[in-house]
């Protein structure tokens, strides 16, 4: 395509879609209505064309009608004029005797996002759950959950949630599996779809009809069903016994997670279905995706760090393909680790080895890092490596390598006298700072079994006006004066050296200070210095906390088979339907004290709801206000009241009765009155403003207004809300009149 | 549920655009792509977090394939479906690149129309499918130069009239809708891709095979396929047929329409192949190759007096003397900073470079028969070379394909449709092992 600017492109197509001539000519027609298409998918705005393509629409051609439709759905939000104006000839598609065009039809008006859709698609969904052909039943009920999202704040439609539910029943699989979709989505405020024992069986029977993806799907919502009893348990899993040797992952990996979470009191249970699904779980690593391959690797990992021993002999399946990406062979190497035992140390170690001189310096020294995790356990040969590795003398394998010595002498003090014999010399080619902080830390702690430390400390210090950085510096610090306490007559001079040119040369204030305090610390005496700078040489019990001691499965296994094993942060977790679900429980109490409030202020009996409003924790201005600033307004409704309350105080008071607690409000006689109200009701905190606005008097049928902001969202306890502070109101002004 | 699936070209140019349920705007795509370029490396990892949105992506034929979701979905199912998207796109368009895409964007667009509806999955069927699919595809241009370095793939070269040309299994199951000229035409794949790792004392320390039987079928209808394997065929260690020389697999696994009454006695598989690729069976084979691996490595390293280091290669093809391997490149990491290769090869259609990129020598021979072996010295001047360089020269990596060959020996001893195709139908096996990961360590 040349390059136009979009105002030329648009400009351009809508002469092409306007010409006779070019309508005329079927093909030529349908290609420049796929340039729109392509127009669109990069990202220009072809909105402007909404109405050539609406014309475009009414065509038989099927092709033409579904790139329309495509158009239609990603602008109708932004022309939703121009949108109804196409709704007629998709309501009469909505009832071709073609079943392929009446869902098509059904299927594009109820993606339309537009606010006022509902009234239109009402109808042909009802019609479409109905229709004798499957597909058009598919997209109906999806279309239910569509209907639910246009107008998220409308009450759930109880007849459309039973007509669902009595599609479970229907005879095509799609149909099913579309109904516990939609359902799931339209009582999302009430926890999901519910599956009871009848549900549960139901599925569990019809589970072989259904495709792949809806297996893997249904079992996931049967992890919400909660067998009665062992016998029930067991029944239920001896008939998906097979399903966790499916050769298709995802069935394999919902069949798992399902095992896992239902036997969570059985450890033998879940240890054998983990046991059963080891193979097809090994098949997913050695998949020809590599994708998969990722995601299969993570899952092992997991696995194994609850049970060590279940991949032990098939330790050969992580070793690292040639041209295997290099995210894989990181999962790999952590993998390798995580599995390696007496059998199996010694062939892994030479593959470890094999990897250290790989091109990519971070892959090798990441293998350099994995030989020294396994070096814990198996220190003898890991530092046979290690130390061989040095004589390569390239600067970023001895610098991983250094490092490496410095976290195992730490760990495990055994190997000290090997790594001080082996880090003499490789000075030369350490670069990076961490490098060289870590042979630093050694020479300070291990120097007096290290000949040469003073001169390689010297050569440190002699170059230090050309040491850009300033961890370095401090390291070097702390190793000269440990050093200076071990081998003092070698030591001392370049010490001297080092604070002398630290206090008086060094602009980095960190290092200054430091260089203050070691000289400080030494006019004290050796004894002081001694005390502070020769801490303990190392800590073999952290070995034991490093070598973490076996998760239970149960800490995990509600995260198998998420992207969370695959590394994704976790998101802010879908509040509203935990929060719901939690509420229940301690709503209860609140339940009794508004009823008991509702006595004493005498209410009508219209008033008589089970709202369940608390005032839980206090709210500071300051936290109100930032709320009130972030949120936007919910909810805007007129109460019809004439004038602000007679009383402010008299308010003030009901309004805590009924478990609302009032922030701040203006004075009587100032105009525009105004109050801030807020309280907490199912899992949500709601925050209110009342407005009497006498300036604009010129329609003062308003009166009062009250406008809602809510955190996190919840239609159901605003309605309550509403009706709680309307019938205060009502109280206040009889009272007062 | 997935909310959004794009297709972005390796520049991030945007190929398809789908938005199945609203939450997110087209700016998803923008925060994706950025997360992608800016990570280093060729290659990203496949989970990336934005904002309250995860991404997924797949990459094939040269182009992103990416779905987004704002739940925590199952991860395998959402790269399932991206698999199963790349090959429905292979399936209609024929083959999967930049081009064909772009090309057929319309017809992809319909497809993920029927395949996924408000970011629920529908169906991924290619038999159901193709009821739906109105839009014809436009395969690519009939000639190519690329294509011609296809062609010896499956040994065209050997046997011309027993051959398919390797075009004939890229094109798009749907072409020629209507004319009677479609080649009604059936292609029964085995592939096994190898891993092995060879011991520097030539001790075989791994060798895991992991084989698929795929079926590509043209045919519009047919009703079922019986496929015969090898008689003497065993799975699982512990049964055993015949004697000494059976062919033996691991574990296997089959595609949910195999039907497997005659499996345990006759070992004979029946399908209905629907139009489309699929993978009829899996299997694997573990630590215990059937055959002796297909290459030799034997190598010694010397150090020449000054800072030049000998490499003298000597490998050699174990495969029976009819076939032959292709395309086989060896890659051999030398010491760093290693320059001038000097090298000797046995034949002017060898080739031999050395990358200092990645530090490595990389020898290729296009065509390799079996029970030769061929010799190769190379020479390099290494600034300050000394004995532990020697160390650096590290496992050799090599790729190569065996055509007319499967390692397990599994065979298709016949291939049956069920009502006999009127006149022209044809069908073809075809074999071949692909080098998964070949290490031999020095």
């Amino acid at each position: 395509m040349p390059y136009l600017s979009t105002e030329e492109t648009v400009k351009e197509l809508k002469r092409a879609l306007s010409n006779p001539n070019i309508q005329s000519d079927r093909l030529r027609y349908r290609n420049y209505i796929m340039r729109v298409i392509r127009s669109m998918t990069q990202g220009l705005d072809v909105s402007a064309l909404f109405m050539d393509m609406v014309k475009a629409s009414a065509t038989v051609d099927i092709v033409q009608k579904k790139l329309v439709y495509l158009y239609m759905c990603t602008y109708a939000s932004l022309k939703p004029d121009l949108a109804l104006l196409a709704i007629n000839t998709l309501r009469k598609d909505c009832a071709d005797p073609n079943p392929m065009v009446r869902g098509l039809a059904l299927r594009n008006m109820c993606n339309f996002r537009m606010p006022g859709m509902t009234e239109y698609i009402h109808q042909p969904i009802l019609t479409g759950l109905k229709d004798k052909a499957s597909y058009v039943r598919r997209v109906a009920v999806l279309g239910c959950a569509k209907m639910q999202s246009l107008q998220p704040n409308a009450e759930i439609d109880a007849t459309i949630v039973n007509e669902l539910y009595g599609l479970l029943r229907d005879p095509d699989p799609v149909v099913m599996v579309n109904c516990l979709r939609a359902l799931e989505e339209i009582l999302k405020h009430e926890g999901g779809v519910v599956i009871n024992k009848p549900i549960a069986h139901h599925l569990l029977n019809r589970l072989k009809e259904l495709d792949s993806w809806a297996q893997g799907e249904v079992l996931t919502f049967l992890l919400r069903y909660k067998p009665r009893g062992e016998d029930e348990l067991f029944d239920m899993l001896s008939l998906l016994d097979g399903l966790l040797h499916s050769s298709h992952a995802p069935v394999m990996a919902a069949t798992l997670r399902l095992f896992l979470q239902l036997a969570a009191p059985h450890p033998a249970v879940q240890a054998d279905a983990l046991e059963q699904a080891r193979g097809p779980l090994l098949a997913t690593c050695g998949s020809q995706s590599r994708e998969l391959r990722f995601a299969g690797l993570c899952h092992v990992q997991q696995v194994l760090r609850s049970q060590p021993a279940q991949f032990g002999v098939h330790y050969k399946r992580f070793f690292c393909g040639y041209s295997e990406p290099a995210y894989i062979k990181f999962r790999k190497m952590e993998i390798l680790v995580e599995l390696v035992n007496d059998e199996n140390v010694g062939l892994v170690l030479e593959e470890l080895r094999g990897y250290c001189t790989d091109v990519s310096p971070e892959l090798a020294q990441a293998a350099i890092a994995a030989i020294g995790r396994i070096g814990r356990t198996y220190s003898e040969k890991c530092l046979d490596i290690l130390t061989g590795l040095l004589g390569l003398k390239q600067e970023h394998i001895t610098s991983a390598v250094v490092q490496t010595f410095r976290d195992l002498v730490w760990l495990c003090p055994q190997s000290t006298a090997t790594v001080c014999q082996a880090v003499e010399g490789c000075e030369e080619s350490l670069q990076d700072s961490e490098g060289k902080q870590a042979l630093l830390w050694l020479l300070g702690m291990h120097g007096g079994q290290i000949s040469n430390a003073p001169y390689v400390l010297e050569s440190h210090i002699d170059g230090l006006k050309t040491e850009m950085s300033s961890v370095v510096k401090l390291e070097l610090l702390t190793a000269a004066v440990r050093l200076f306490l071990l081998r003092p007559a070698e030591t001392q001079d370049m010490l001297g050296r080092l604070l002398h040119y630290c206090i008086e040369e060094e602009s980095d204030m960190n290092v200054h200070d430091r260089a203050l305090f070691c000289y400080r610390l030494l006019e004290c005496g050796l004894e002081e210095t001694r005390r502070v700078f020769q801490g303990p040489k190392s800590d073999p019990c952290m070995g034991v906390l490093t070598g973490c001691p076996q998760e239970p499965i149960n800490s995990w296994a509600s995260k198998f088979n998420t992207l969370w094993l695959l590394g994704a942060s976790e998101v802010v977790p879908a509040s509203s339907d935990t929060a719901a679900s939690d509420q229940p429980a301690h709503s209860s109490q609140g339940d009794a004290l508004a009823e008991a409030v509702d006595e004493q202020l005498s209410i009508p009996e219209e008033g008589q709801q089970s709202p369940d409003l608390s005032l839980g924790a206090p709210l500071s201005h300051e936290a109100f206000e930032r709320h009130w600033l972030e949120l936007c307004v919910t909810h805007r409704e007129a109460l019809g009241f004439q004038g602000p309350p007679s009383a402010s105080e008299s308010l003030q008071a009901a309004l805590q009765l009924v478990k609302i607690q009032t922030l701040a409000f203006s004075r009587e006689s100032t105009t525009p009155w105004k109050a801030y109200l807020y309280t907490h009701g199912s899992g949500t905190l709601i925050l209110a403003e009342l407005l009497q606005d006498e300036s604009e008097a010129g329609n003062s049928s308003t009166g009062l207004v009250v406008s809602l902001k809510q955190l996190p969202e919840n239609k159901m306890a605003i309605q309550e809300f509403v009706s709680v502070l309307r019938t205060v109101l009502q109280t206040l002004t009889k009272d007062g009149s | 549920m997935i909310s959004q699936v794009f297709i972005l070209t390796s520049k991030g140019d945007h190929l398809i655009f789908k938005d199945f349920r609203g939450e997110a705007g087209v700016d998803a795509i923008n925060a994706f792509y950025e997360s992608v370029t800016a990570l280093s490396g060729d290659q990203p990892p496949v989970v990336m977090t934005h904002k309250d949105m995860h991404f997924i992506h797949v990459r094939q034929g040269g182009l992103y394939w990416v779905a987004s979701t704002k739940t925590s979905a199952s991860p395998f199912t959402i790269i399932e479906f991206l698999n199963r998207l790349t090959a429905l796109t292979k399936d209609y368009c024929g083959t999967l690149c930049e081009k064909s895409v772009r090309a057929n964007f319309a017809l992809i667009y319909e497809l993920l129309d029927e395949m996924v509806d408000y970011g629920y999955i529908q169906t991924t069927s290619t038999d159901i499918l193709k009821n739906f699919i109105q839009t014809e595809a436009e395969s690519s241009k009939p000639f190519s130069l690329f294509d011609l370095s296809n062609v010896g793939l499956f040994g065209a070269d050997t046997q011309q009239s027993k051959v398919a040309p390797s075009a004939a299994a890229t094109r798009p199951i749907m072409a020629n809708r209507g004319e009677q000229g479609g080649k009604n035409e059936i292609f029964v794949d085995v592939i096994e891709r190898l891993a092995m790792v060879i011991g520097s004392n030539g001790i075989i320390m791994k060798a895991d095979i992991e084989g698929e039987i795929r079926v590509k079928c043209y045919l519009p209808n047919c009703s079922e396929m019986r496929i015969g394997l090898n008689e003497g065929l065993s799975i699982g260690k512990s049964q055993l047929r015949g004697y000494g020389s059976a062919v033996r697999v691991d574990e296997c696994s089959f595609h949910q329409a195999v039907k497997l009454d005659e499996f345990d006695t006759y070992r004979i598989i029946k399908v209905c192949p629907s139009q489309g690729e699929q993978v009829i069976m899996q299997y694997q084979v573990c630590d215990d190759l059937p055959c002796p691996p297909p290459f030799r490595l034997f190598t010694s390293v010397e150090r020449d007096s000054g800072n030049r280091l000998l490499l003298y290669l000597k490998l050699r093809c174990d495969l029976p003397p009819k076939s032959a391997a292709i395309n086989v490149s060896i890659s051999v990491p030398v010491p760093k900073g290693a320059i001038s290769l000097s090298q000797e090869l046995s034949s002017p259609d060898q080739r031999a470079e050395l990358q200092p990129k990645n530090k490595a020598v990389l020898w290729e021979i296009p065509r390799f028969p079996g029970g030769s072996q061929l010799l190769a010295l190379f020479k390099m001047e290494v600034p300050g070379l000394s004995s532990a360089s020697l160390l650096e020269v590290g496992p050799v990596g090599m790729c190569f394909e065996l055509p007319k060959h499967t390692c397990t020996g599994l065979q298709i001893r016949f291939l049956r449709l069920t009502p006999t195709q009127p006149g022209s139908s044809q069908r073809w096996v075809r074999y071949v092992t692909h080098s998964d990961s070949y290490t031999i360590r020095v």
